[in-house]
């Protein structure tokens, strides 16, 4: 009897010791993990010193060079602003552009740390070419250009038109798909090259012009008169343009989704390039004061430092002003539509910064 | 004066009455098209301006010239582009040594050409020795990248395709059969595909970590390519080569090699330079295809220049640009080569 209780004992003490052993792991690695972990890719950027952010060889608004050669542009904008919060400097970005046939090739292969270069977010890309789809900048989708003086308000009235458009199997697919779901007859006419597009629908040689939304703004302003060409609303594909990394690093993930998601919320709470410094100190709005650092750990717990999203701020402005700066009324003239925040009626709804 | 003129006119327009039908329909075309097209590109043009708001009707230069710099330079920094001018000075003393008919020491020069010059231009271009600033190859561009190009595959192809072709005509069959294998291979595969594999696949089976410059992969891609096209244009000399000349150097007693060195190869060089030259010349046209790789040659940035919003919709002005450059560039070779063949046939060559 007095064996068995001694037994019992034994057992207890050794079940006592395994736990106490297993809680001081799990406190162990509990710690580990709230240290601050930048991830492989953010040390690589760190020590070499730049960003390699693979963008557009060339497209109107999202990526282009100037008579400088300076890099401009939407997706530009965006490789500033992660570089402001990683590396303090929206300077330190290596561009490299790049055409559609190699663009993913070159991520996988590690030559560039990130794609932001106007490509869609699909499932084949996520799952298929190990990618990470880590945010999405610009809503795009497949629109038309028309003349004005065909009065007509919707793609659904254009029966018997016909549309210049690049080749590439989707705009063809999309518009034959959308005429046949609308009982109506659109033809195609195809190019090679957008300028030949553009030329032959000044010409009068078709009634119209389709790309994705991003680029109609851009052809409307190349034509002769602008005026003469009206953008319908119409939009019949999804195009959701974004952010894409490497699958396999987290924490790198993280740090370009909460870039993004900076952006947003600095434009949802009135934040700006100009008055970002001030709120620092001044705001009393929980999210400004989290966002900017002034409160919580949250650049510590990205394994950046407190002010990362300030920077990013402060490199071409909120998600609004650099909108402006490239699609505004004063650059291409794209109107926001799907591209607003969710406040005014768009997509954009950046996750709470708690 | 007037009498010989029309005897010219008789005889080469209007020799029968065909000849002269089509003379006139050639006169009615060109009366059709060139007053529109002089009118575009200089009455109604535009030469300068700081965006495309100045545009007409006609062709808009103010967009070569505010890209100028960048259609020769690329991104390579303004304050270092003096490194891009000396650097083509020193190729173009080579190439004048190399290429001057009377020069005593002409071999030295063209080896000189293919060693000492792409190491000077390279330290000049590149930096990050002797206090020059080191500019990364991705900030090249422009017709710097076609010339750098053309240059560095040509020096590499030239001797790779001399090996070949000699390999080709060897005796050892496993030496043959490998010459013959790369060559048919690479003469076999479009240039595009080649570009494509040296991208896109060769990093792939790089260890980790180890990249390769993009601009270094674009070169190794077309030299193996050029190399084997070289190949085949030194291989069609040593075959012009009649069998009393390889005999002539066994009979002094020379080998293989110095057989090679001395008899056979100045001889054959002399027939196959328009070959070369035109391989050359082809390779320069080809180089606008690293474009599609994300290298931005002078094609490549003249399309890029187009997407800047303050210059939408000027491809016809680059183009017609991009062309004029190459056809300068590609026609003055040709003359050189032709110069050169009436100098062979002069000579009494073979």
């Amino acid at each position: 009897m007095r064996e068995r209780a001694r037994d019992v004992l034994k057992r207890l003490a050794l079940c006592a010791g395994v736990s106490a052993a297993l809680a001081v792991t799990t406190a162990g690695a509990m710690a580990q993990s709230s240290l601050p972990a930048p991830g492989p890719t953010v040390e690589a950027i760190k020590k070499r010193g730049e960003l390699i952010c693979g963008v557009d060889a060339g497209i109107p608004g999202f990526a282009f060079q100037d008579s400088a050669g300076k890099w401009k542009g939407f997706d530009v904008a965006y490789c500033r602003a992660i570089a402001a919060a990683v590396l303090g400097d929206p300077e330190k970005v290596k561009y490299v552009g790049l055409t559609a046939k190699v663009r993913f090739t070159v991520l996988q292969a590690g030559e560039i740390d990130v794609l932001i270069r106007d490509s869609t977010l699909t499932f084949s890309r996520d799952v298929q070419l190990g990618l990470t789809e880590v945010a999405i900048n610009f809503y795009a989708g497949q629109g038309f250009m028309v003349r004005k003086s065909l009065g007509v308000k919707e793609a659904s009235e254009l029966n018997g038109a016909t549309l210049c458009m690049v080749t590439g199997a989707t705009l063809e697919l999309n518009i034959a798909d959308y005429a046949r779901a609308k009982g109506v007859t659109i033809n195609s006419l195809l190019f090679e090259k957008t300028e030949e597009a553009f030329a032959a629908a000044e010409a009068g040689r078709c009634d119209g012009y389709t790309d994705d939304t991003g680029s109609l703004a851009a052809a409307r302003s190349t034509m002769k008169v602008p005026d003469d060409w009206v953008i319908l609303s119409t939009v019949i594909s999804k195009e959701p343009l974004g952010i894409h990394v490497r699958d396999g690093d987290e924490r790198w993930r993280d740090v370009t989704f909460w870039v993004d998601a900076a952006l947003k919320e600095a434009e949802e709470s009135g934040v700006t390039k100009a008055n970002a410094d001030d709120l620092k100190t001044t705001s009393k709005n929980p999210f400004v004061m989290r966002l900017l650092g002034s409160e919580g750990d949250f650049g510590k717990l990205l394994g950046l430092d407190p002010e990362w999203a300030l920077r990013a701020i402060k490199a071409d402005g909120n998600y609004a002003e650099i909108y402006d700066a490239y699609f505004g009324p004063k650059a291409l003239g794209l109107p926001r539509a799907l591209n607003n925040l969710w406040t005014n009626g768009g997509l954009h709804y950046p996750l709470p910064f708690r | 004066m007037t009498e010989r003129l029309r005897s010219w006119i008789h005889a080469n327009l209007f020799s029968s009455r065909l000849n002269g039908f089509l003379t006139l329909v050639m006169l009615a075309l060109l009366a059709l098209t060139l007053p529109p097209l002089l009118r575009w590109a200089f009455l109604d043009a535009v030469y300068a301006g700081a965006d495309r708001s100045v545009c007409g009707a006609g062709a808009c230069w103010a967009f070569i010239d505010a890209r100028f710099d960048q259609f020769f330079y690329g991104r390579y920094a303004p304050s270092e582009r003096w490194r891009i001018n000396l650097a083509a000075l020193v190729l173009a003393l080579f190439a004048a040594g190399a290429m001057w008919p009377r020069n005593p020491r002409r071999t030295e020069c063209v080896i000189l050409l293919v060693t000492l010059c792409p190491l000077i231009a390279g330290v000049l271009l590149v930096g990050g020795v002797f206090g020059l600033k080191l500019v990364p190859t991705d900030q090249w561009g422009g017709l710097t990248l076609n010339v750098v190009l053309t240059y560095a595959t040509t020096a590499i192809a030239l001797p790779l395709g001399v090996l070949l072709a000699l390999g080709r005509r060897s005796r050892l069959p496993v030496v043959r059969w490998l010459s013959i294998g790369f060559i048919e291979i690479w003469r076999g595969v479009p240039l595009l595909t080649v570009l494509f594999m040296a991208t896109v696949m060769l990093p792939m089976f790089l260890p980790d970590g180890l990249t390769l410059d993009r601009l270094v992969r674009a070169i190794l891609g077309l030299s193996l390519f050029v190399a084997a096209y070289m190949a085949e244009v030194v291989r069609a000399g040593l075959q012009g080569i009649s069998k009393g000349q390889y005999e002539a150097a066994a009979g002094l007693g020379l080998g293989y090699w110095r057989a090679h060195r001395l008899i056979i190869l100045p001889q054959a060089f002399r027939l196959i330079v328009p070959g070369i030259v035109n391989t050359v010349i082809d390779l320069f046209k080809d180089t606008t295809l690293v474009s599609i790789i994300g290298l931005f040659d002078i094609l490549g940035i003249v399309g890029q220049s187009t997407k800047d919003p303050a210059w939408l919709g000027l491809g016809r002005e680059g183009y017609v640009f991009a062309a004029f450059v190459f056809f300068v560039c590609c026609f003055s070779l040709s003359l050189y080569s032709q110069s050169l063949e009436r100098k062979i046939a002069r000579s009494g060559g073979h």
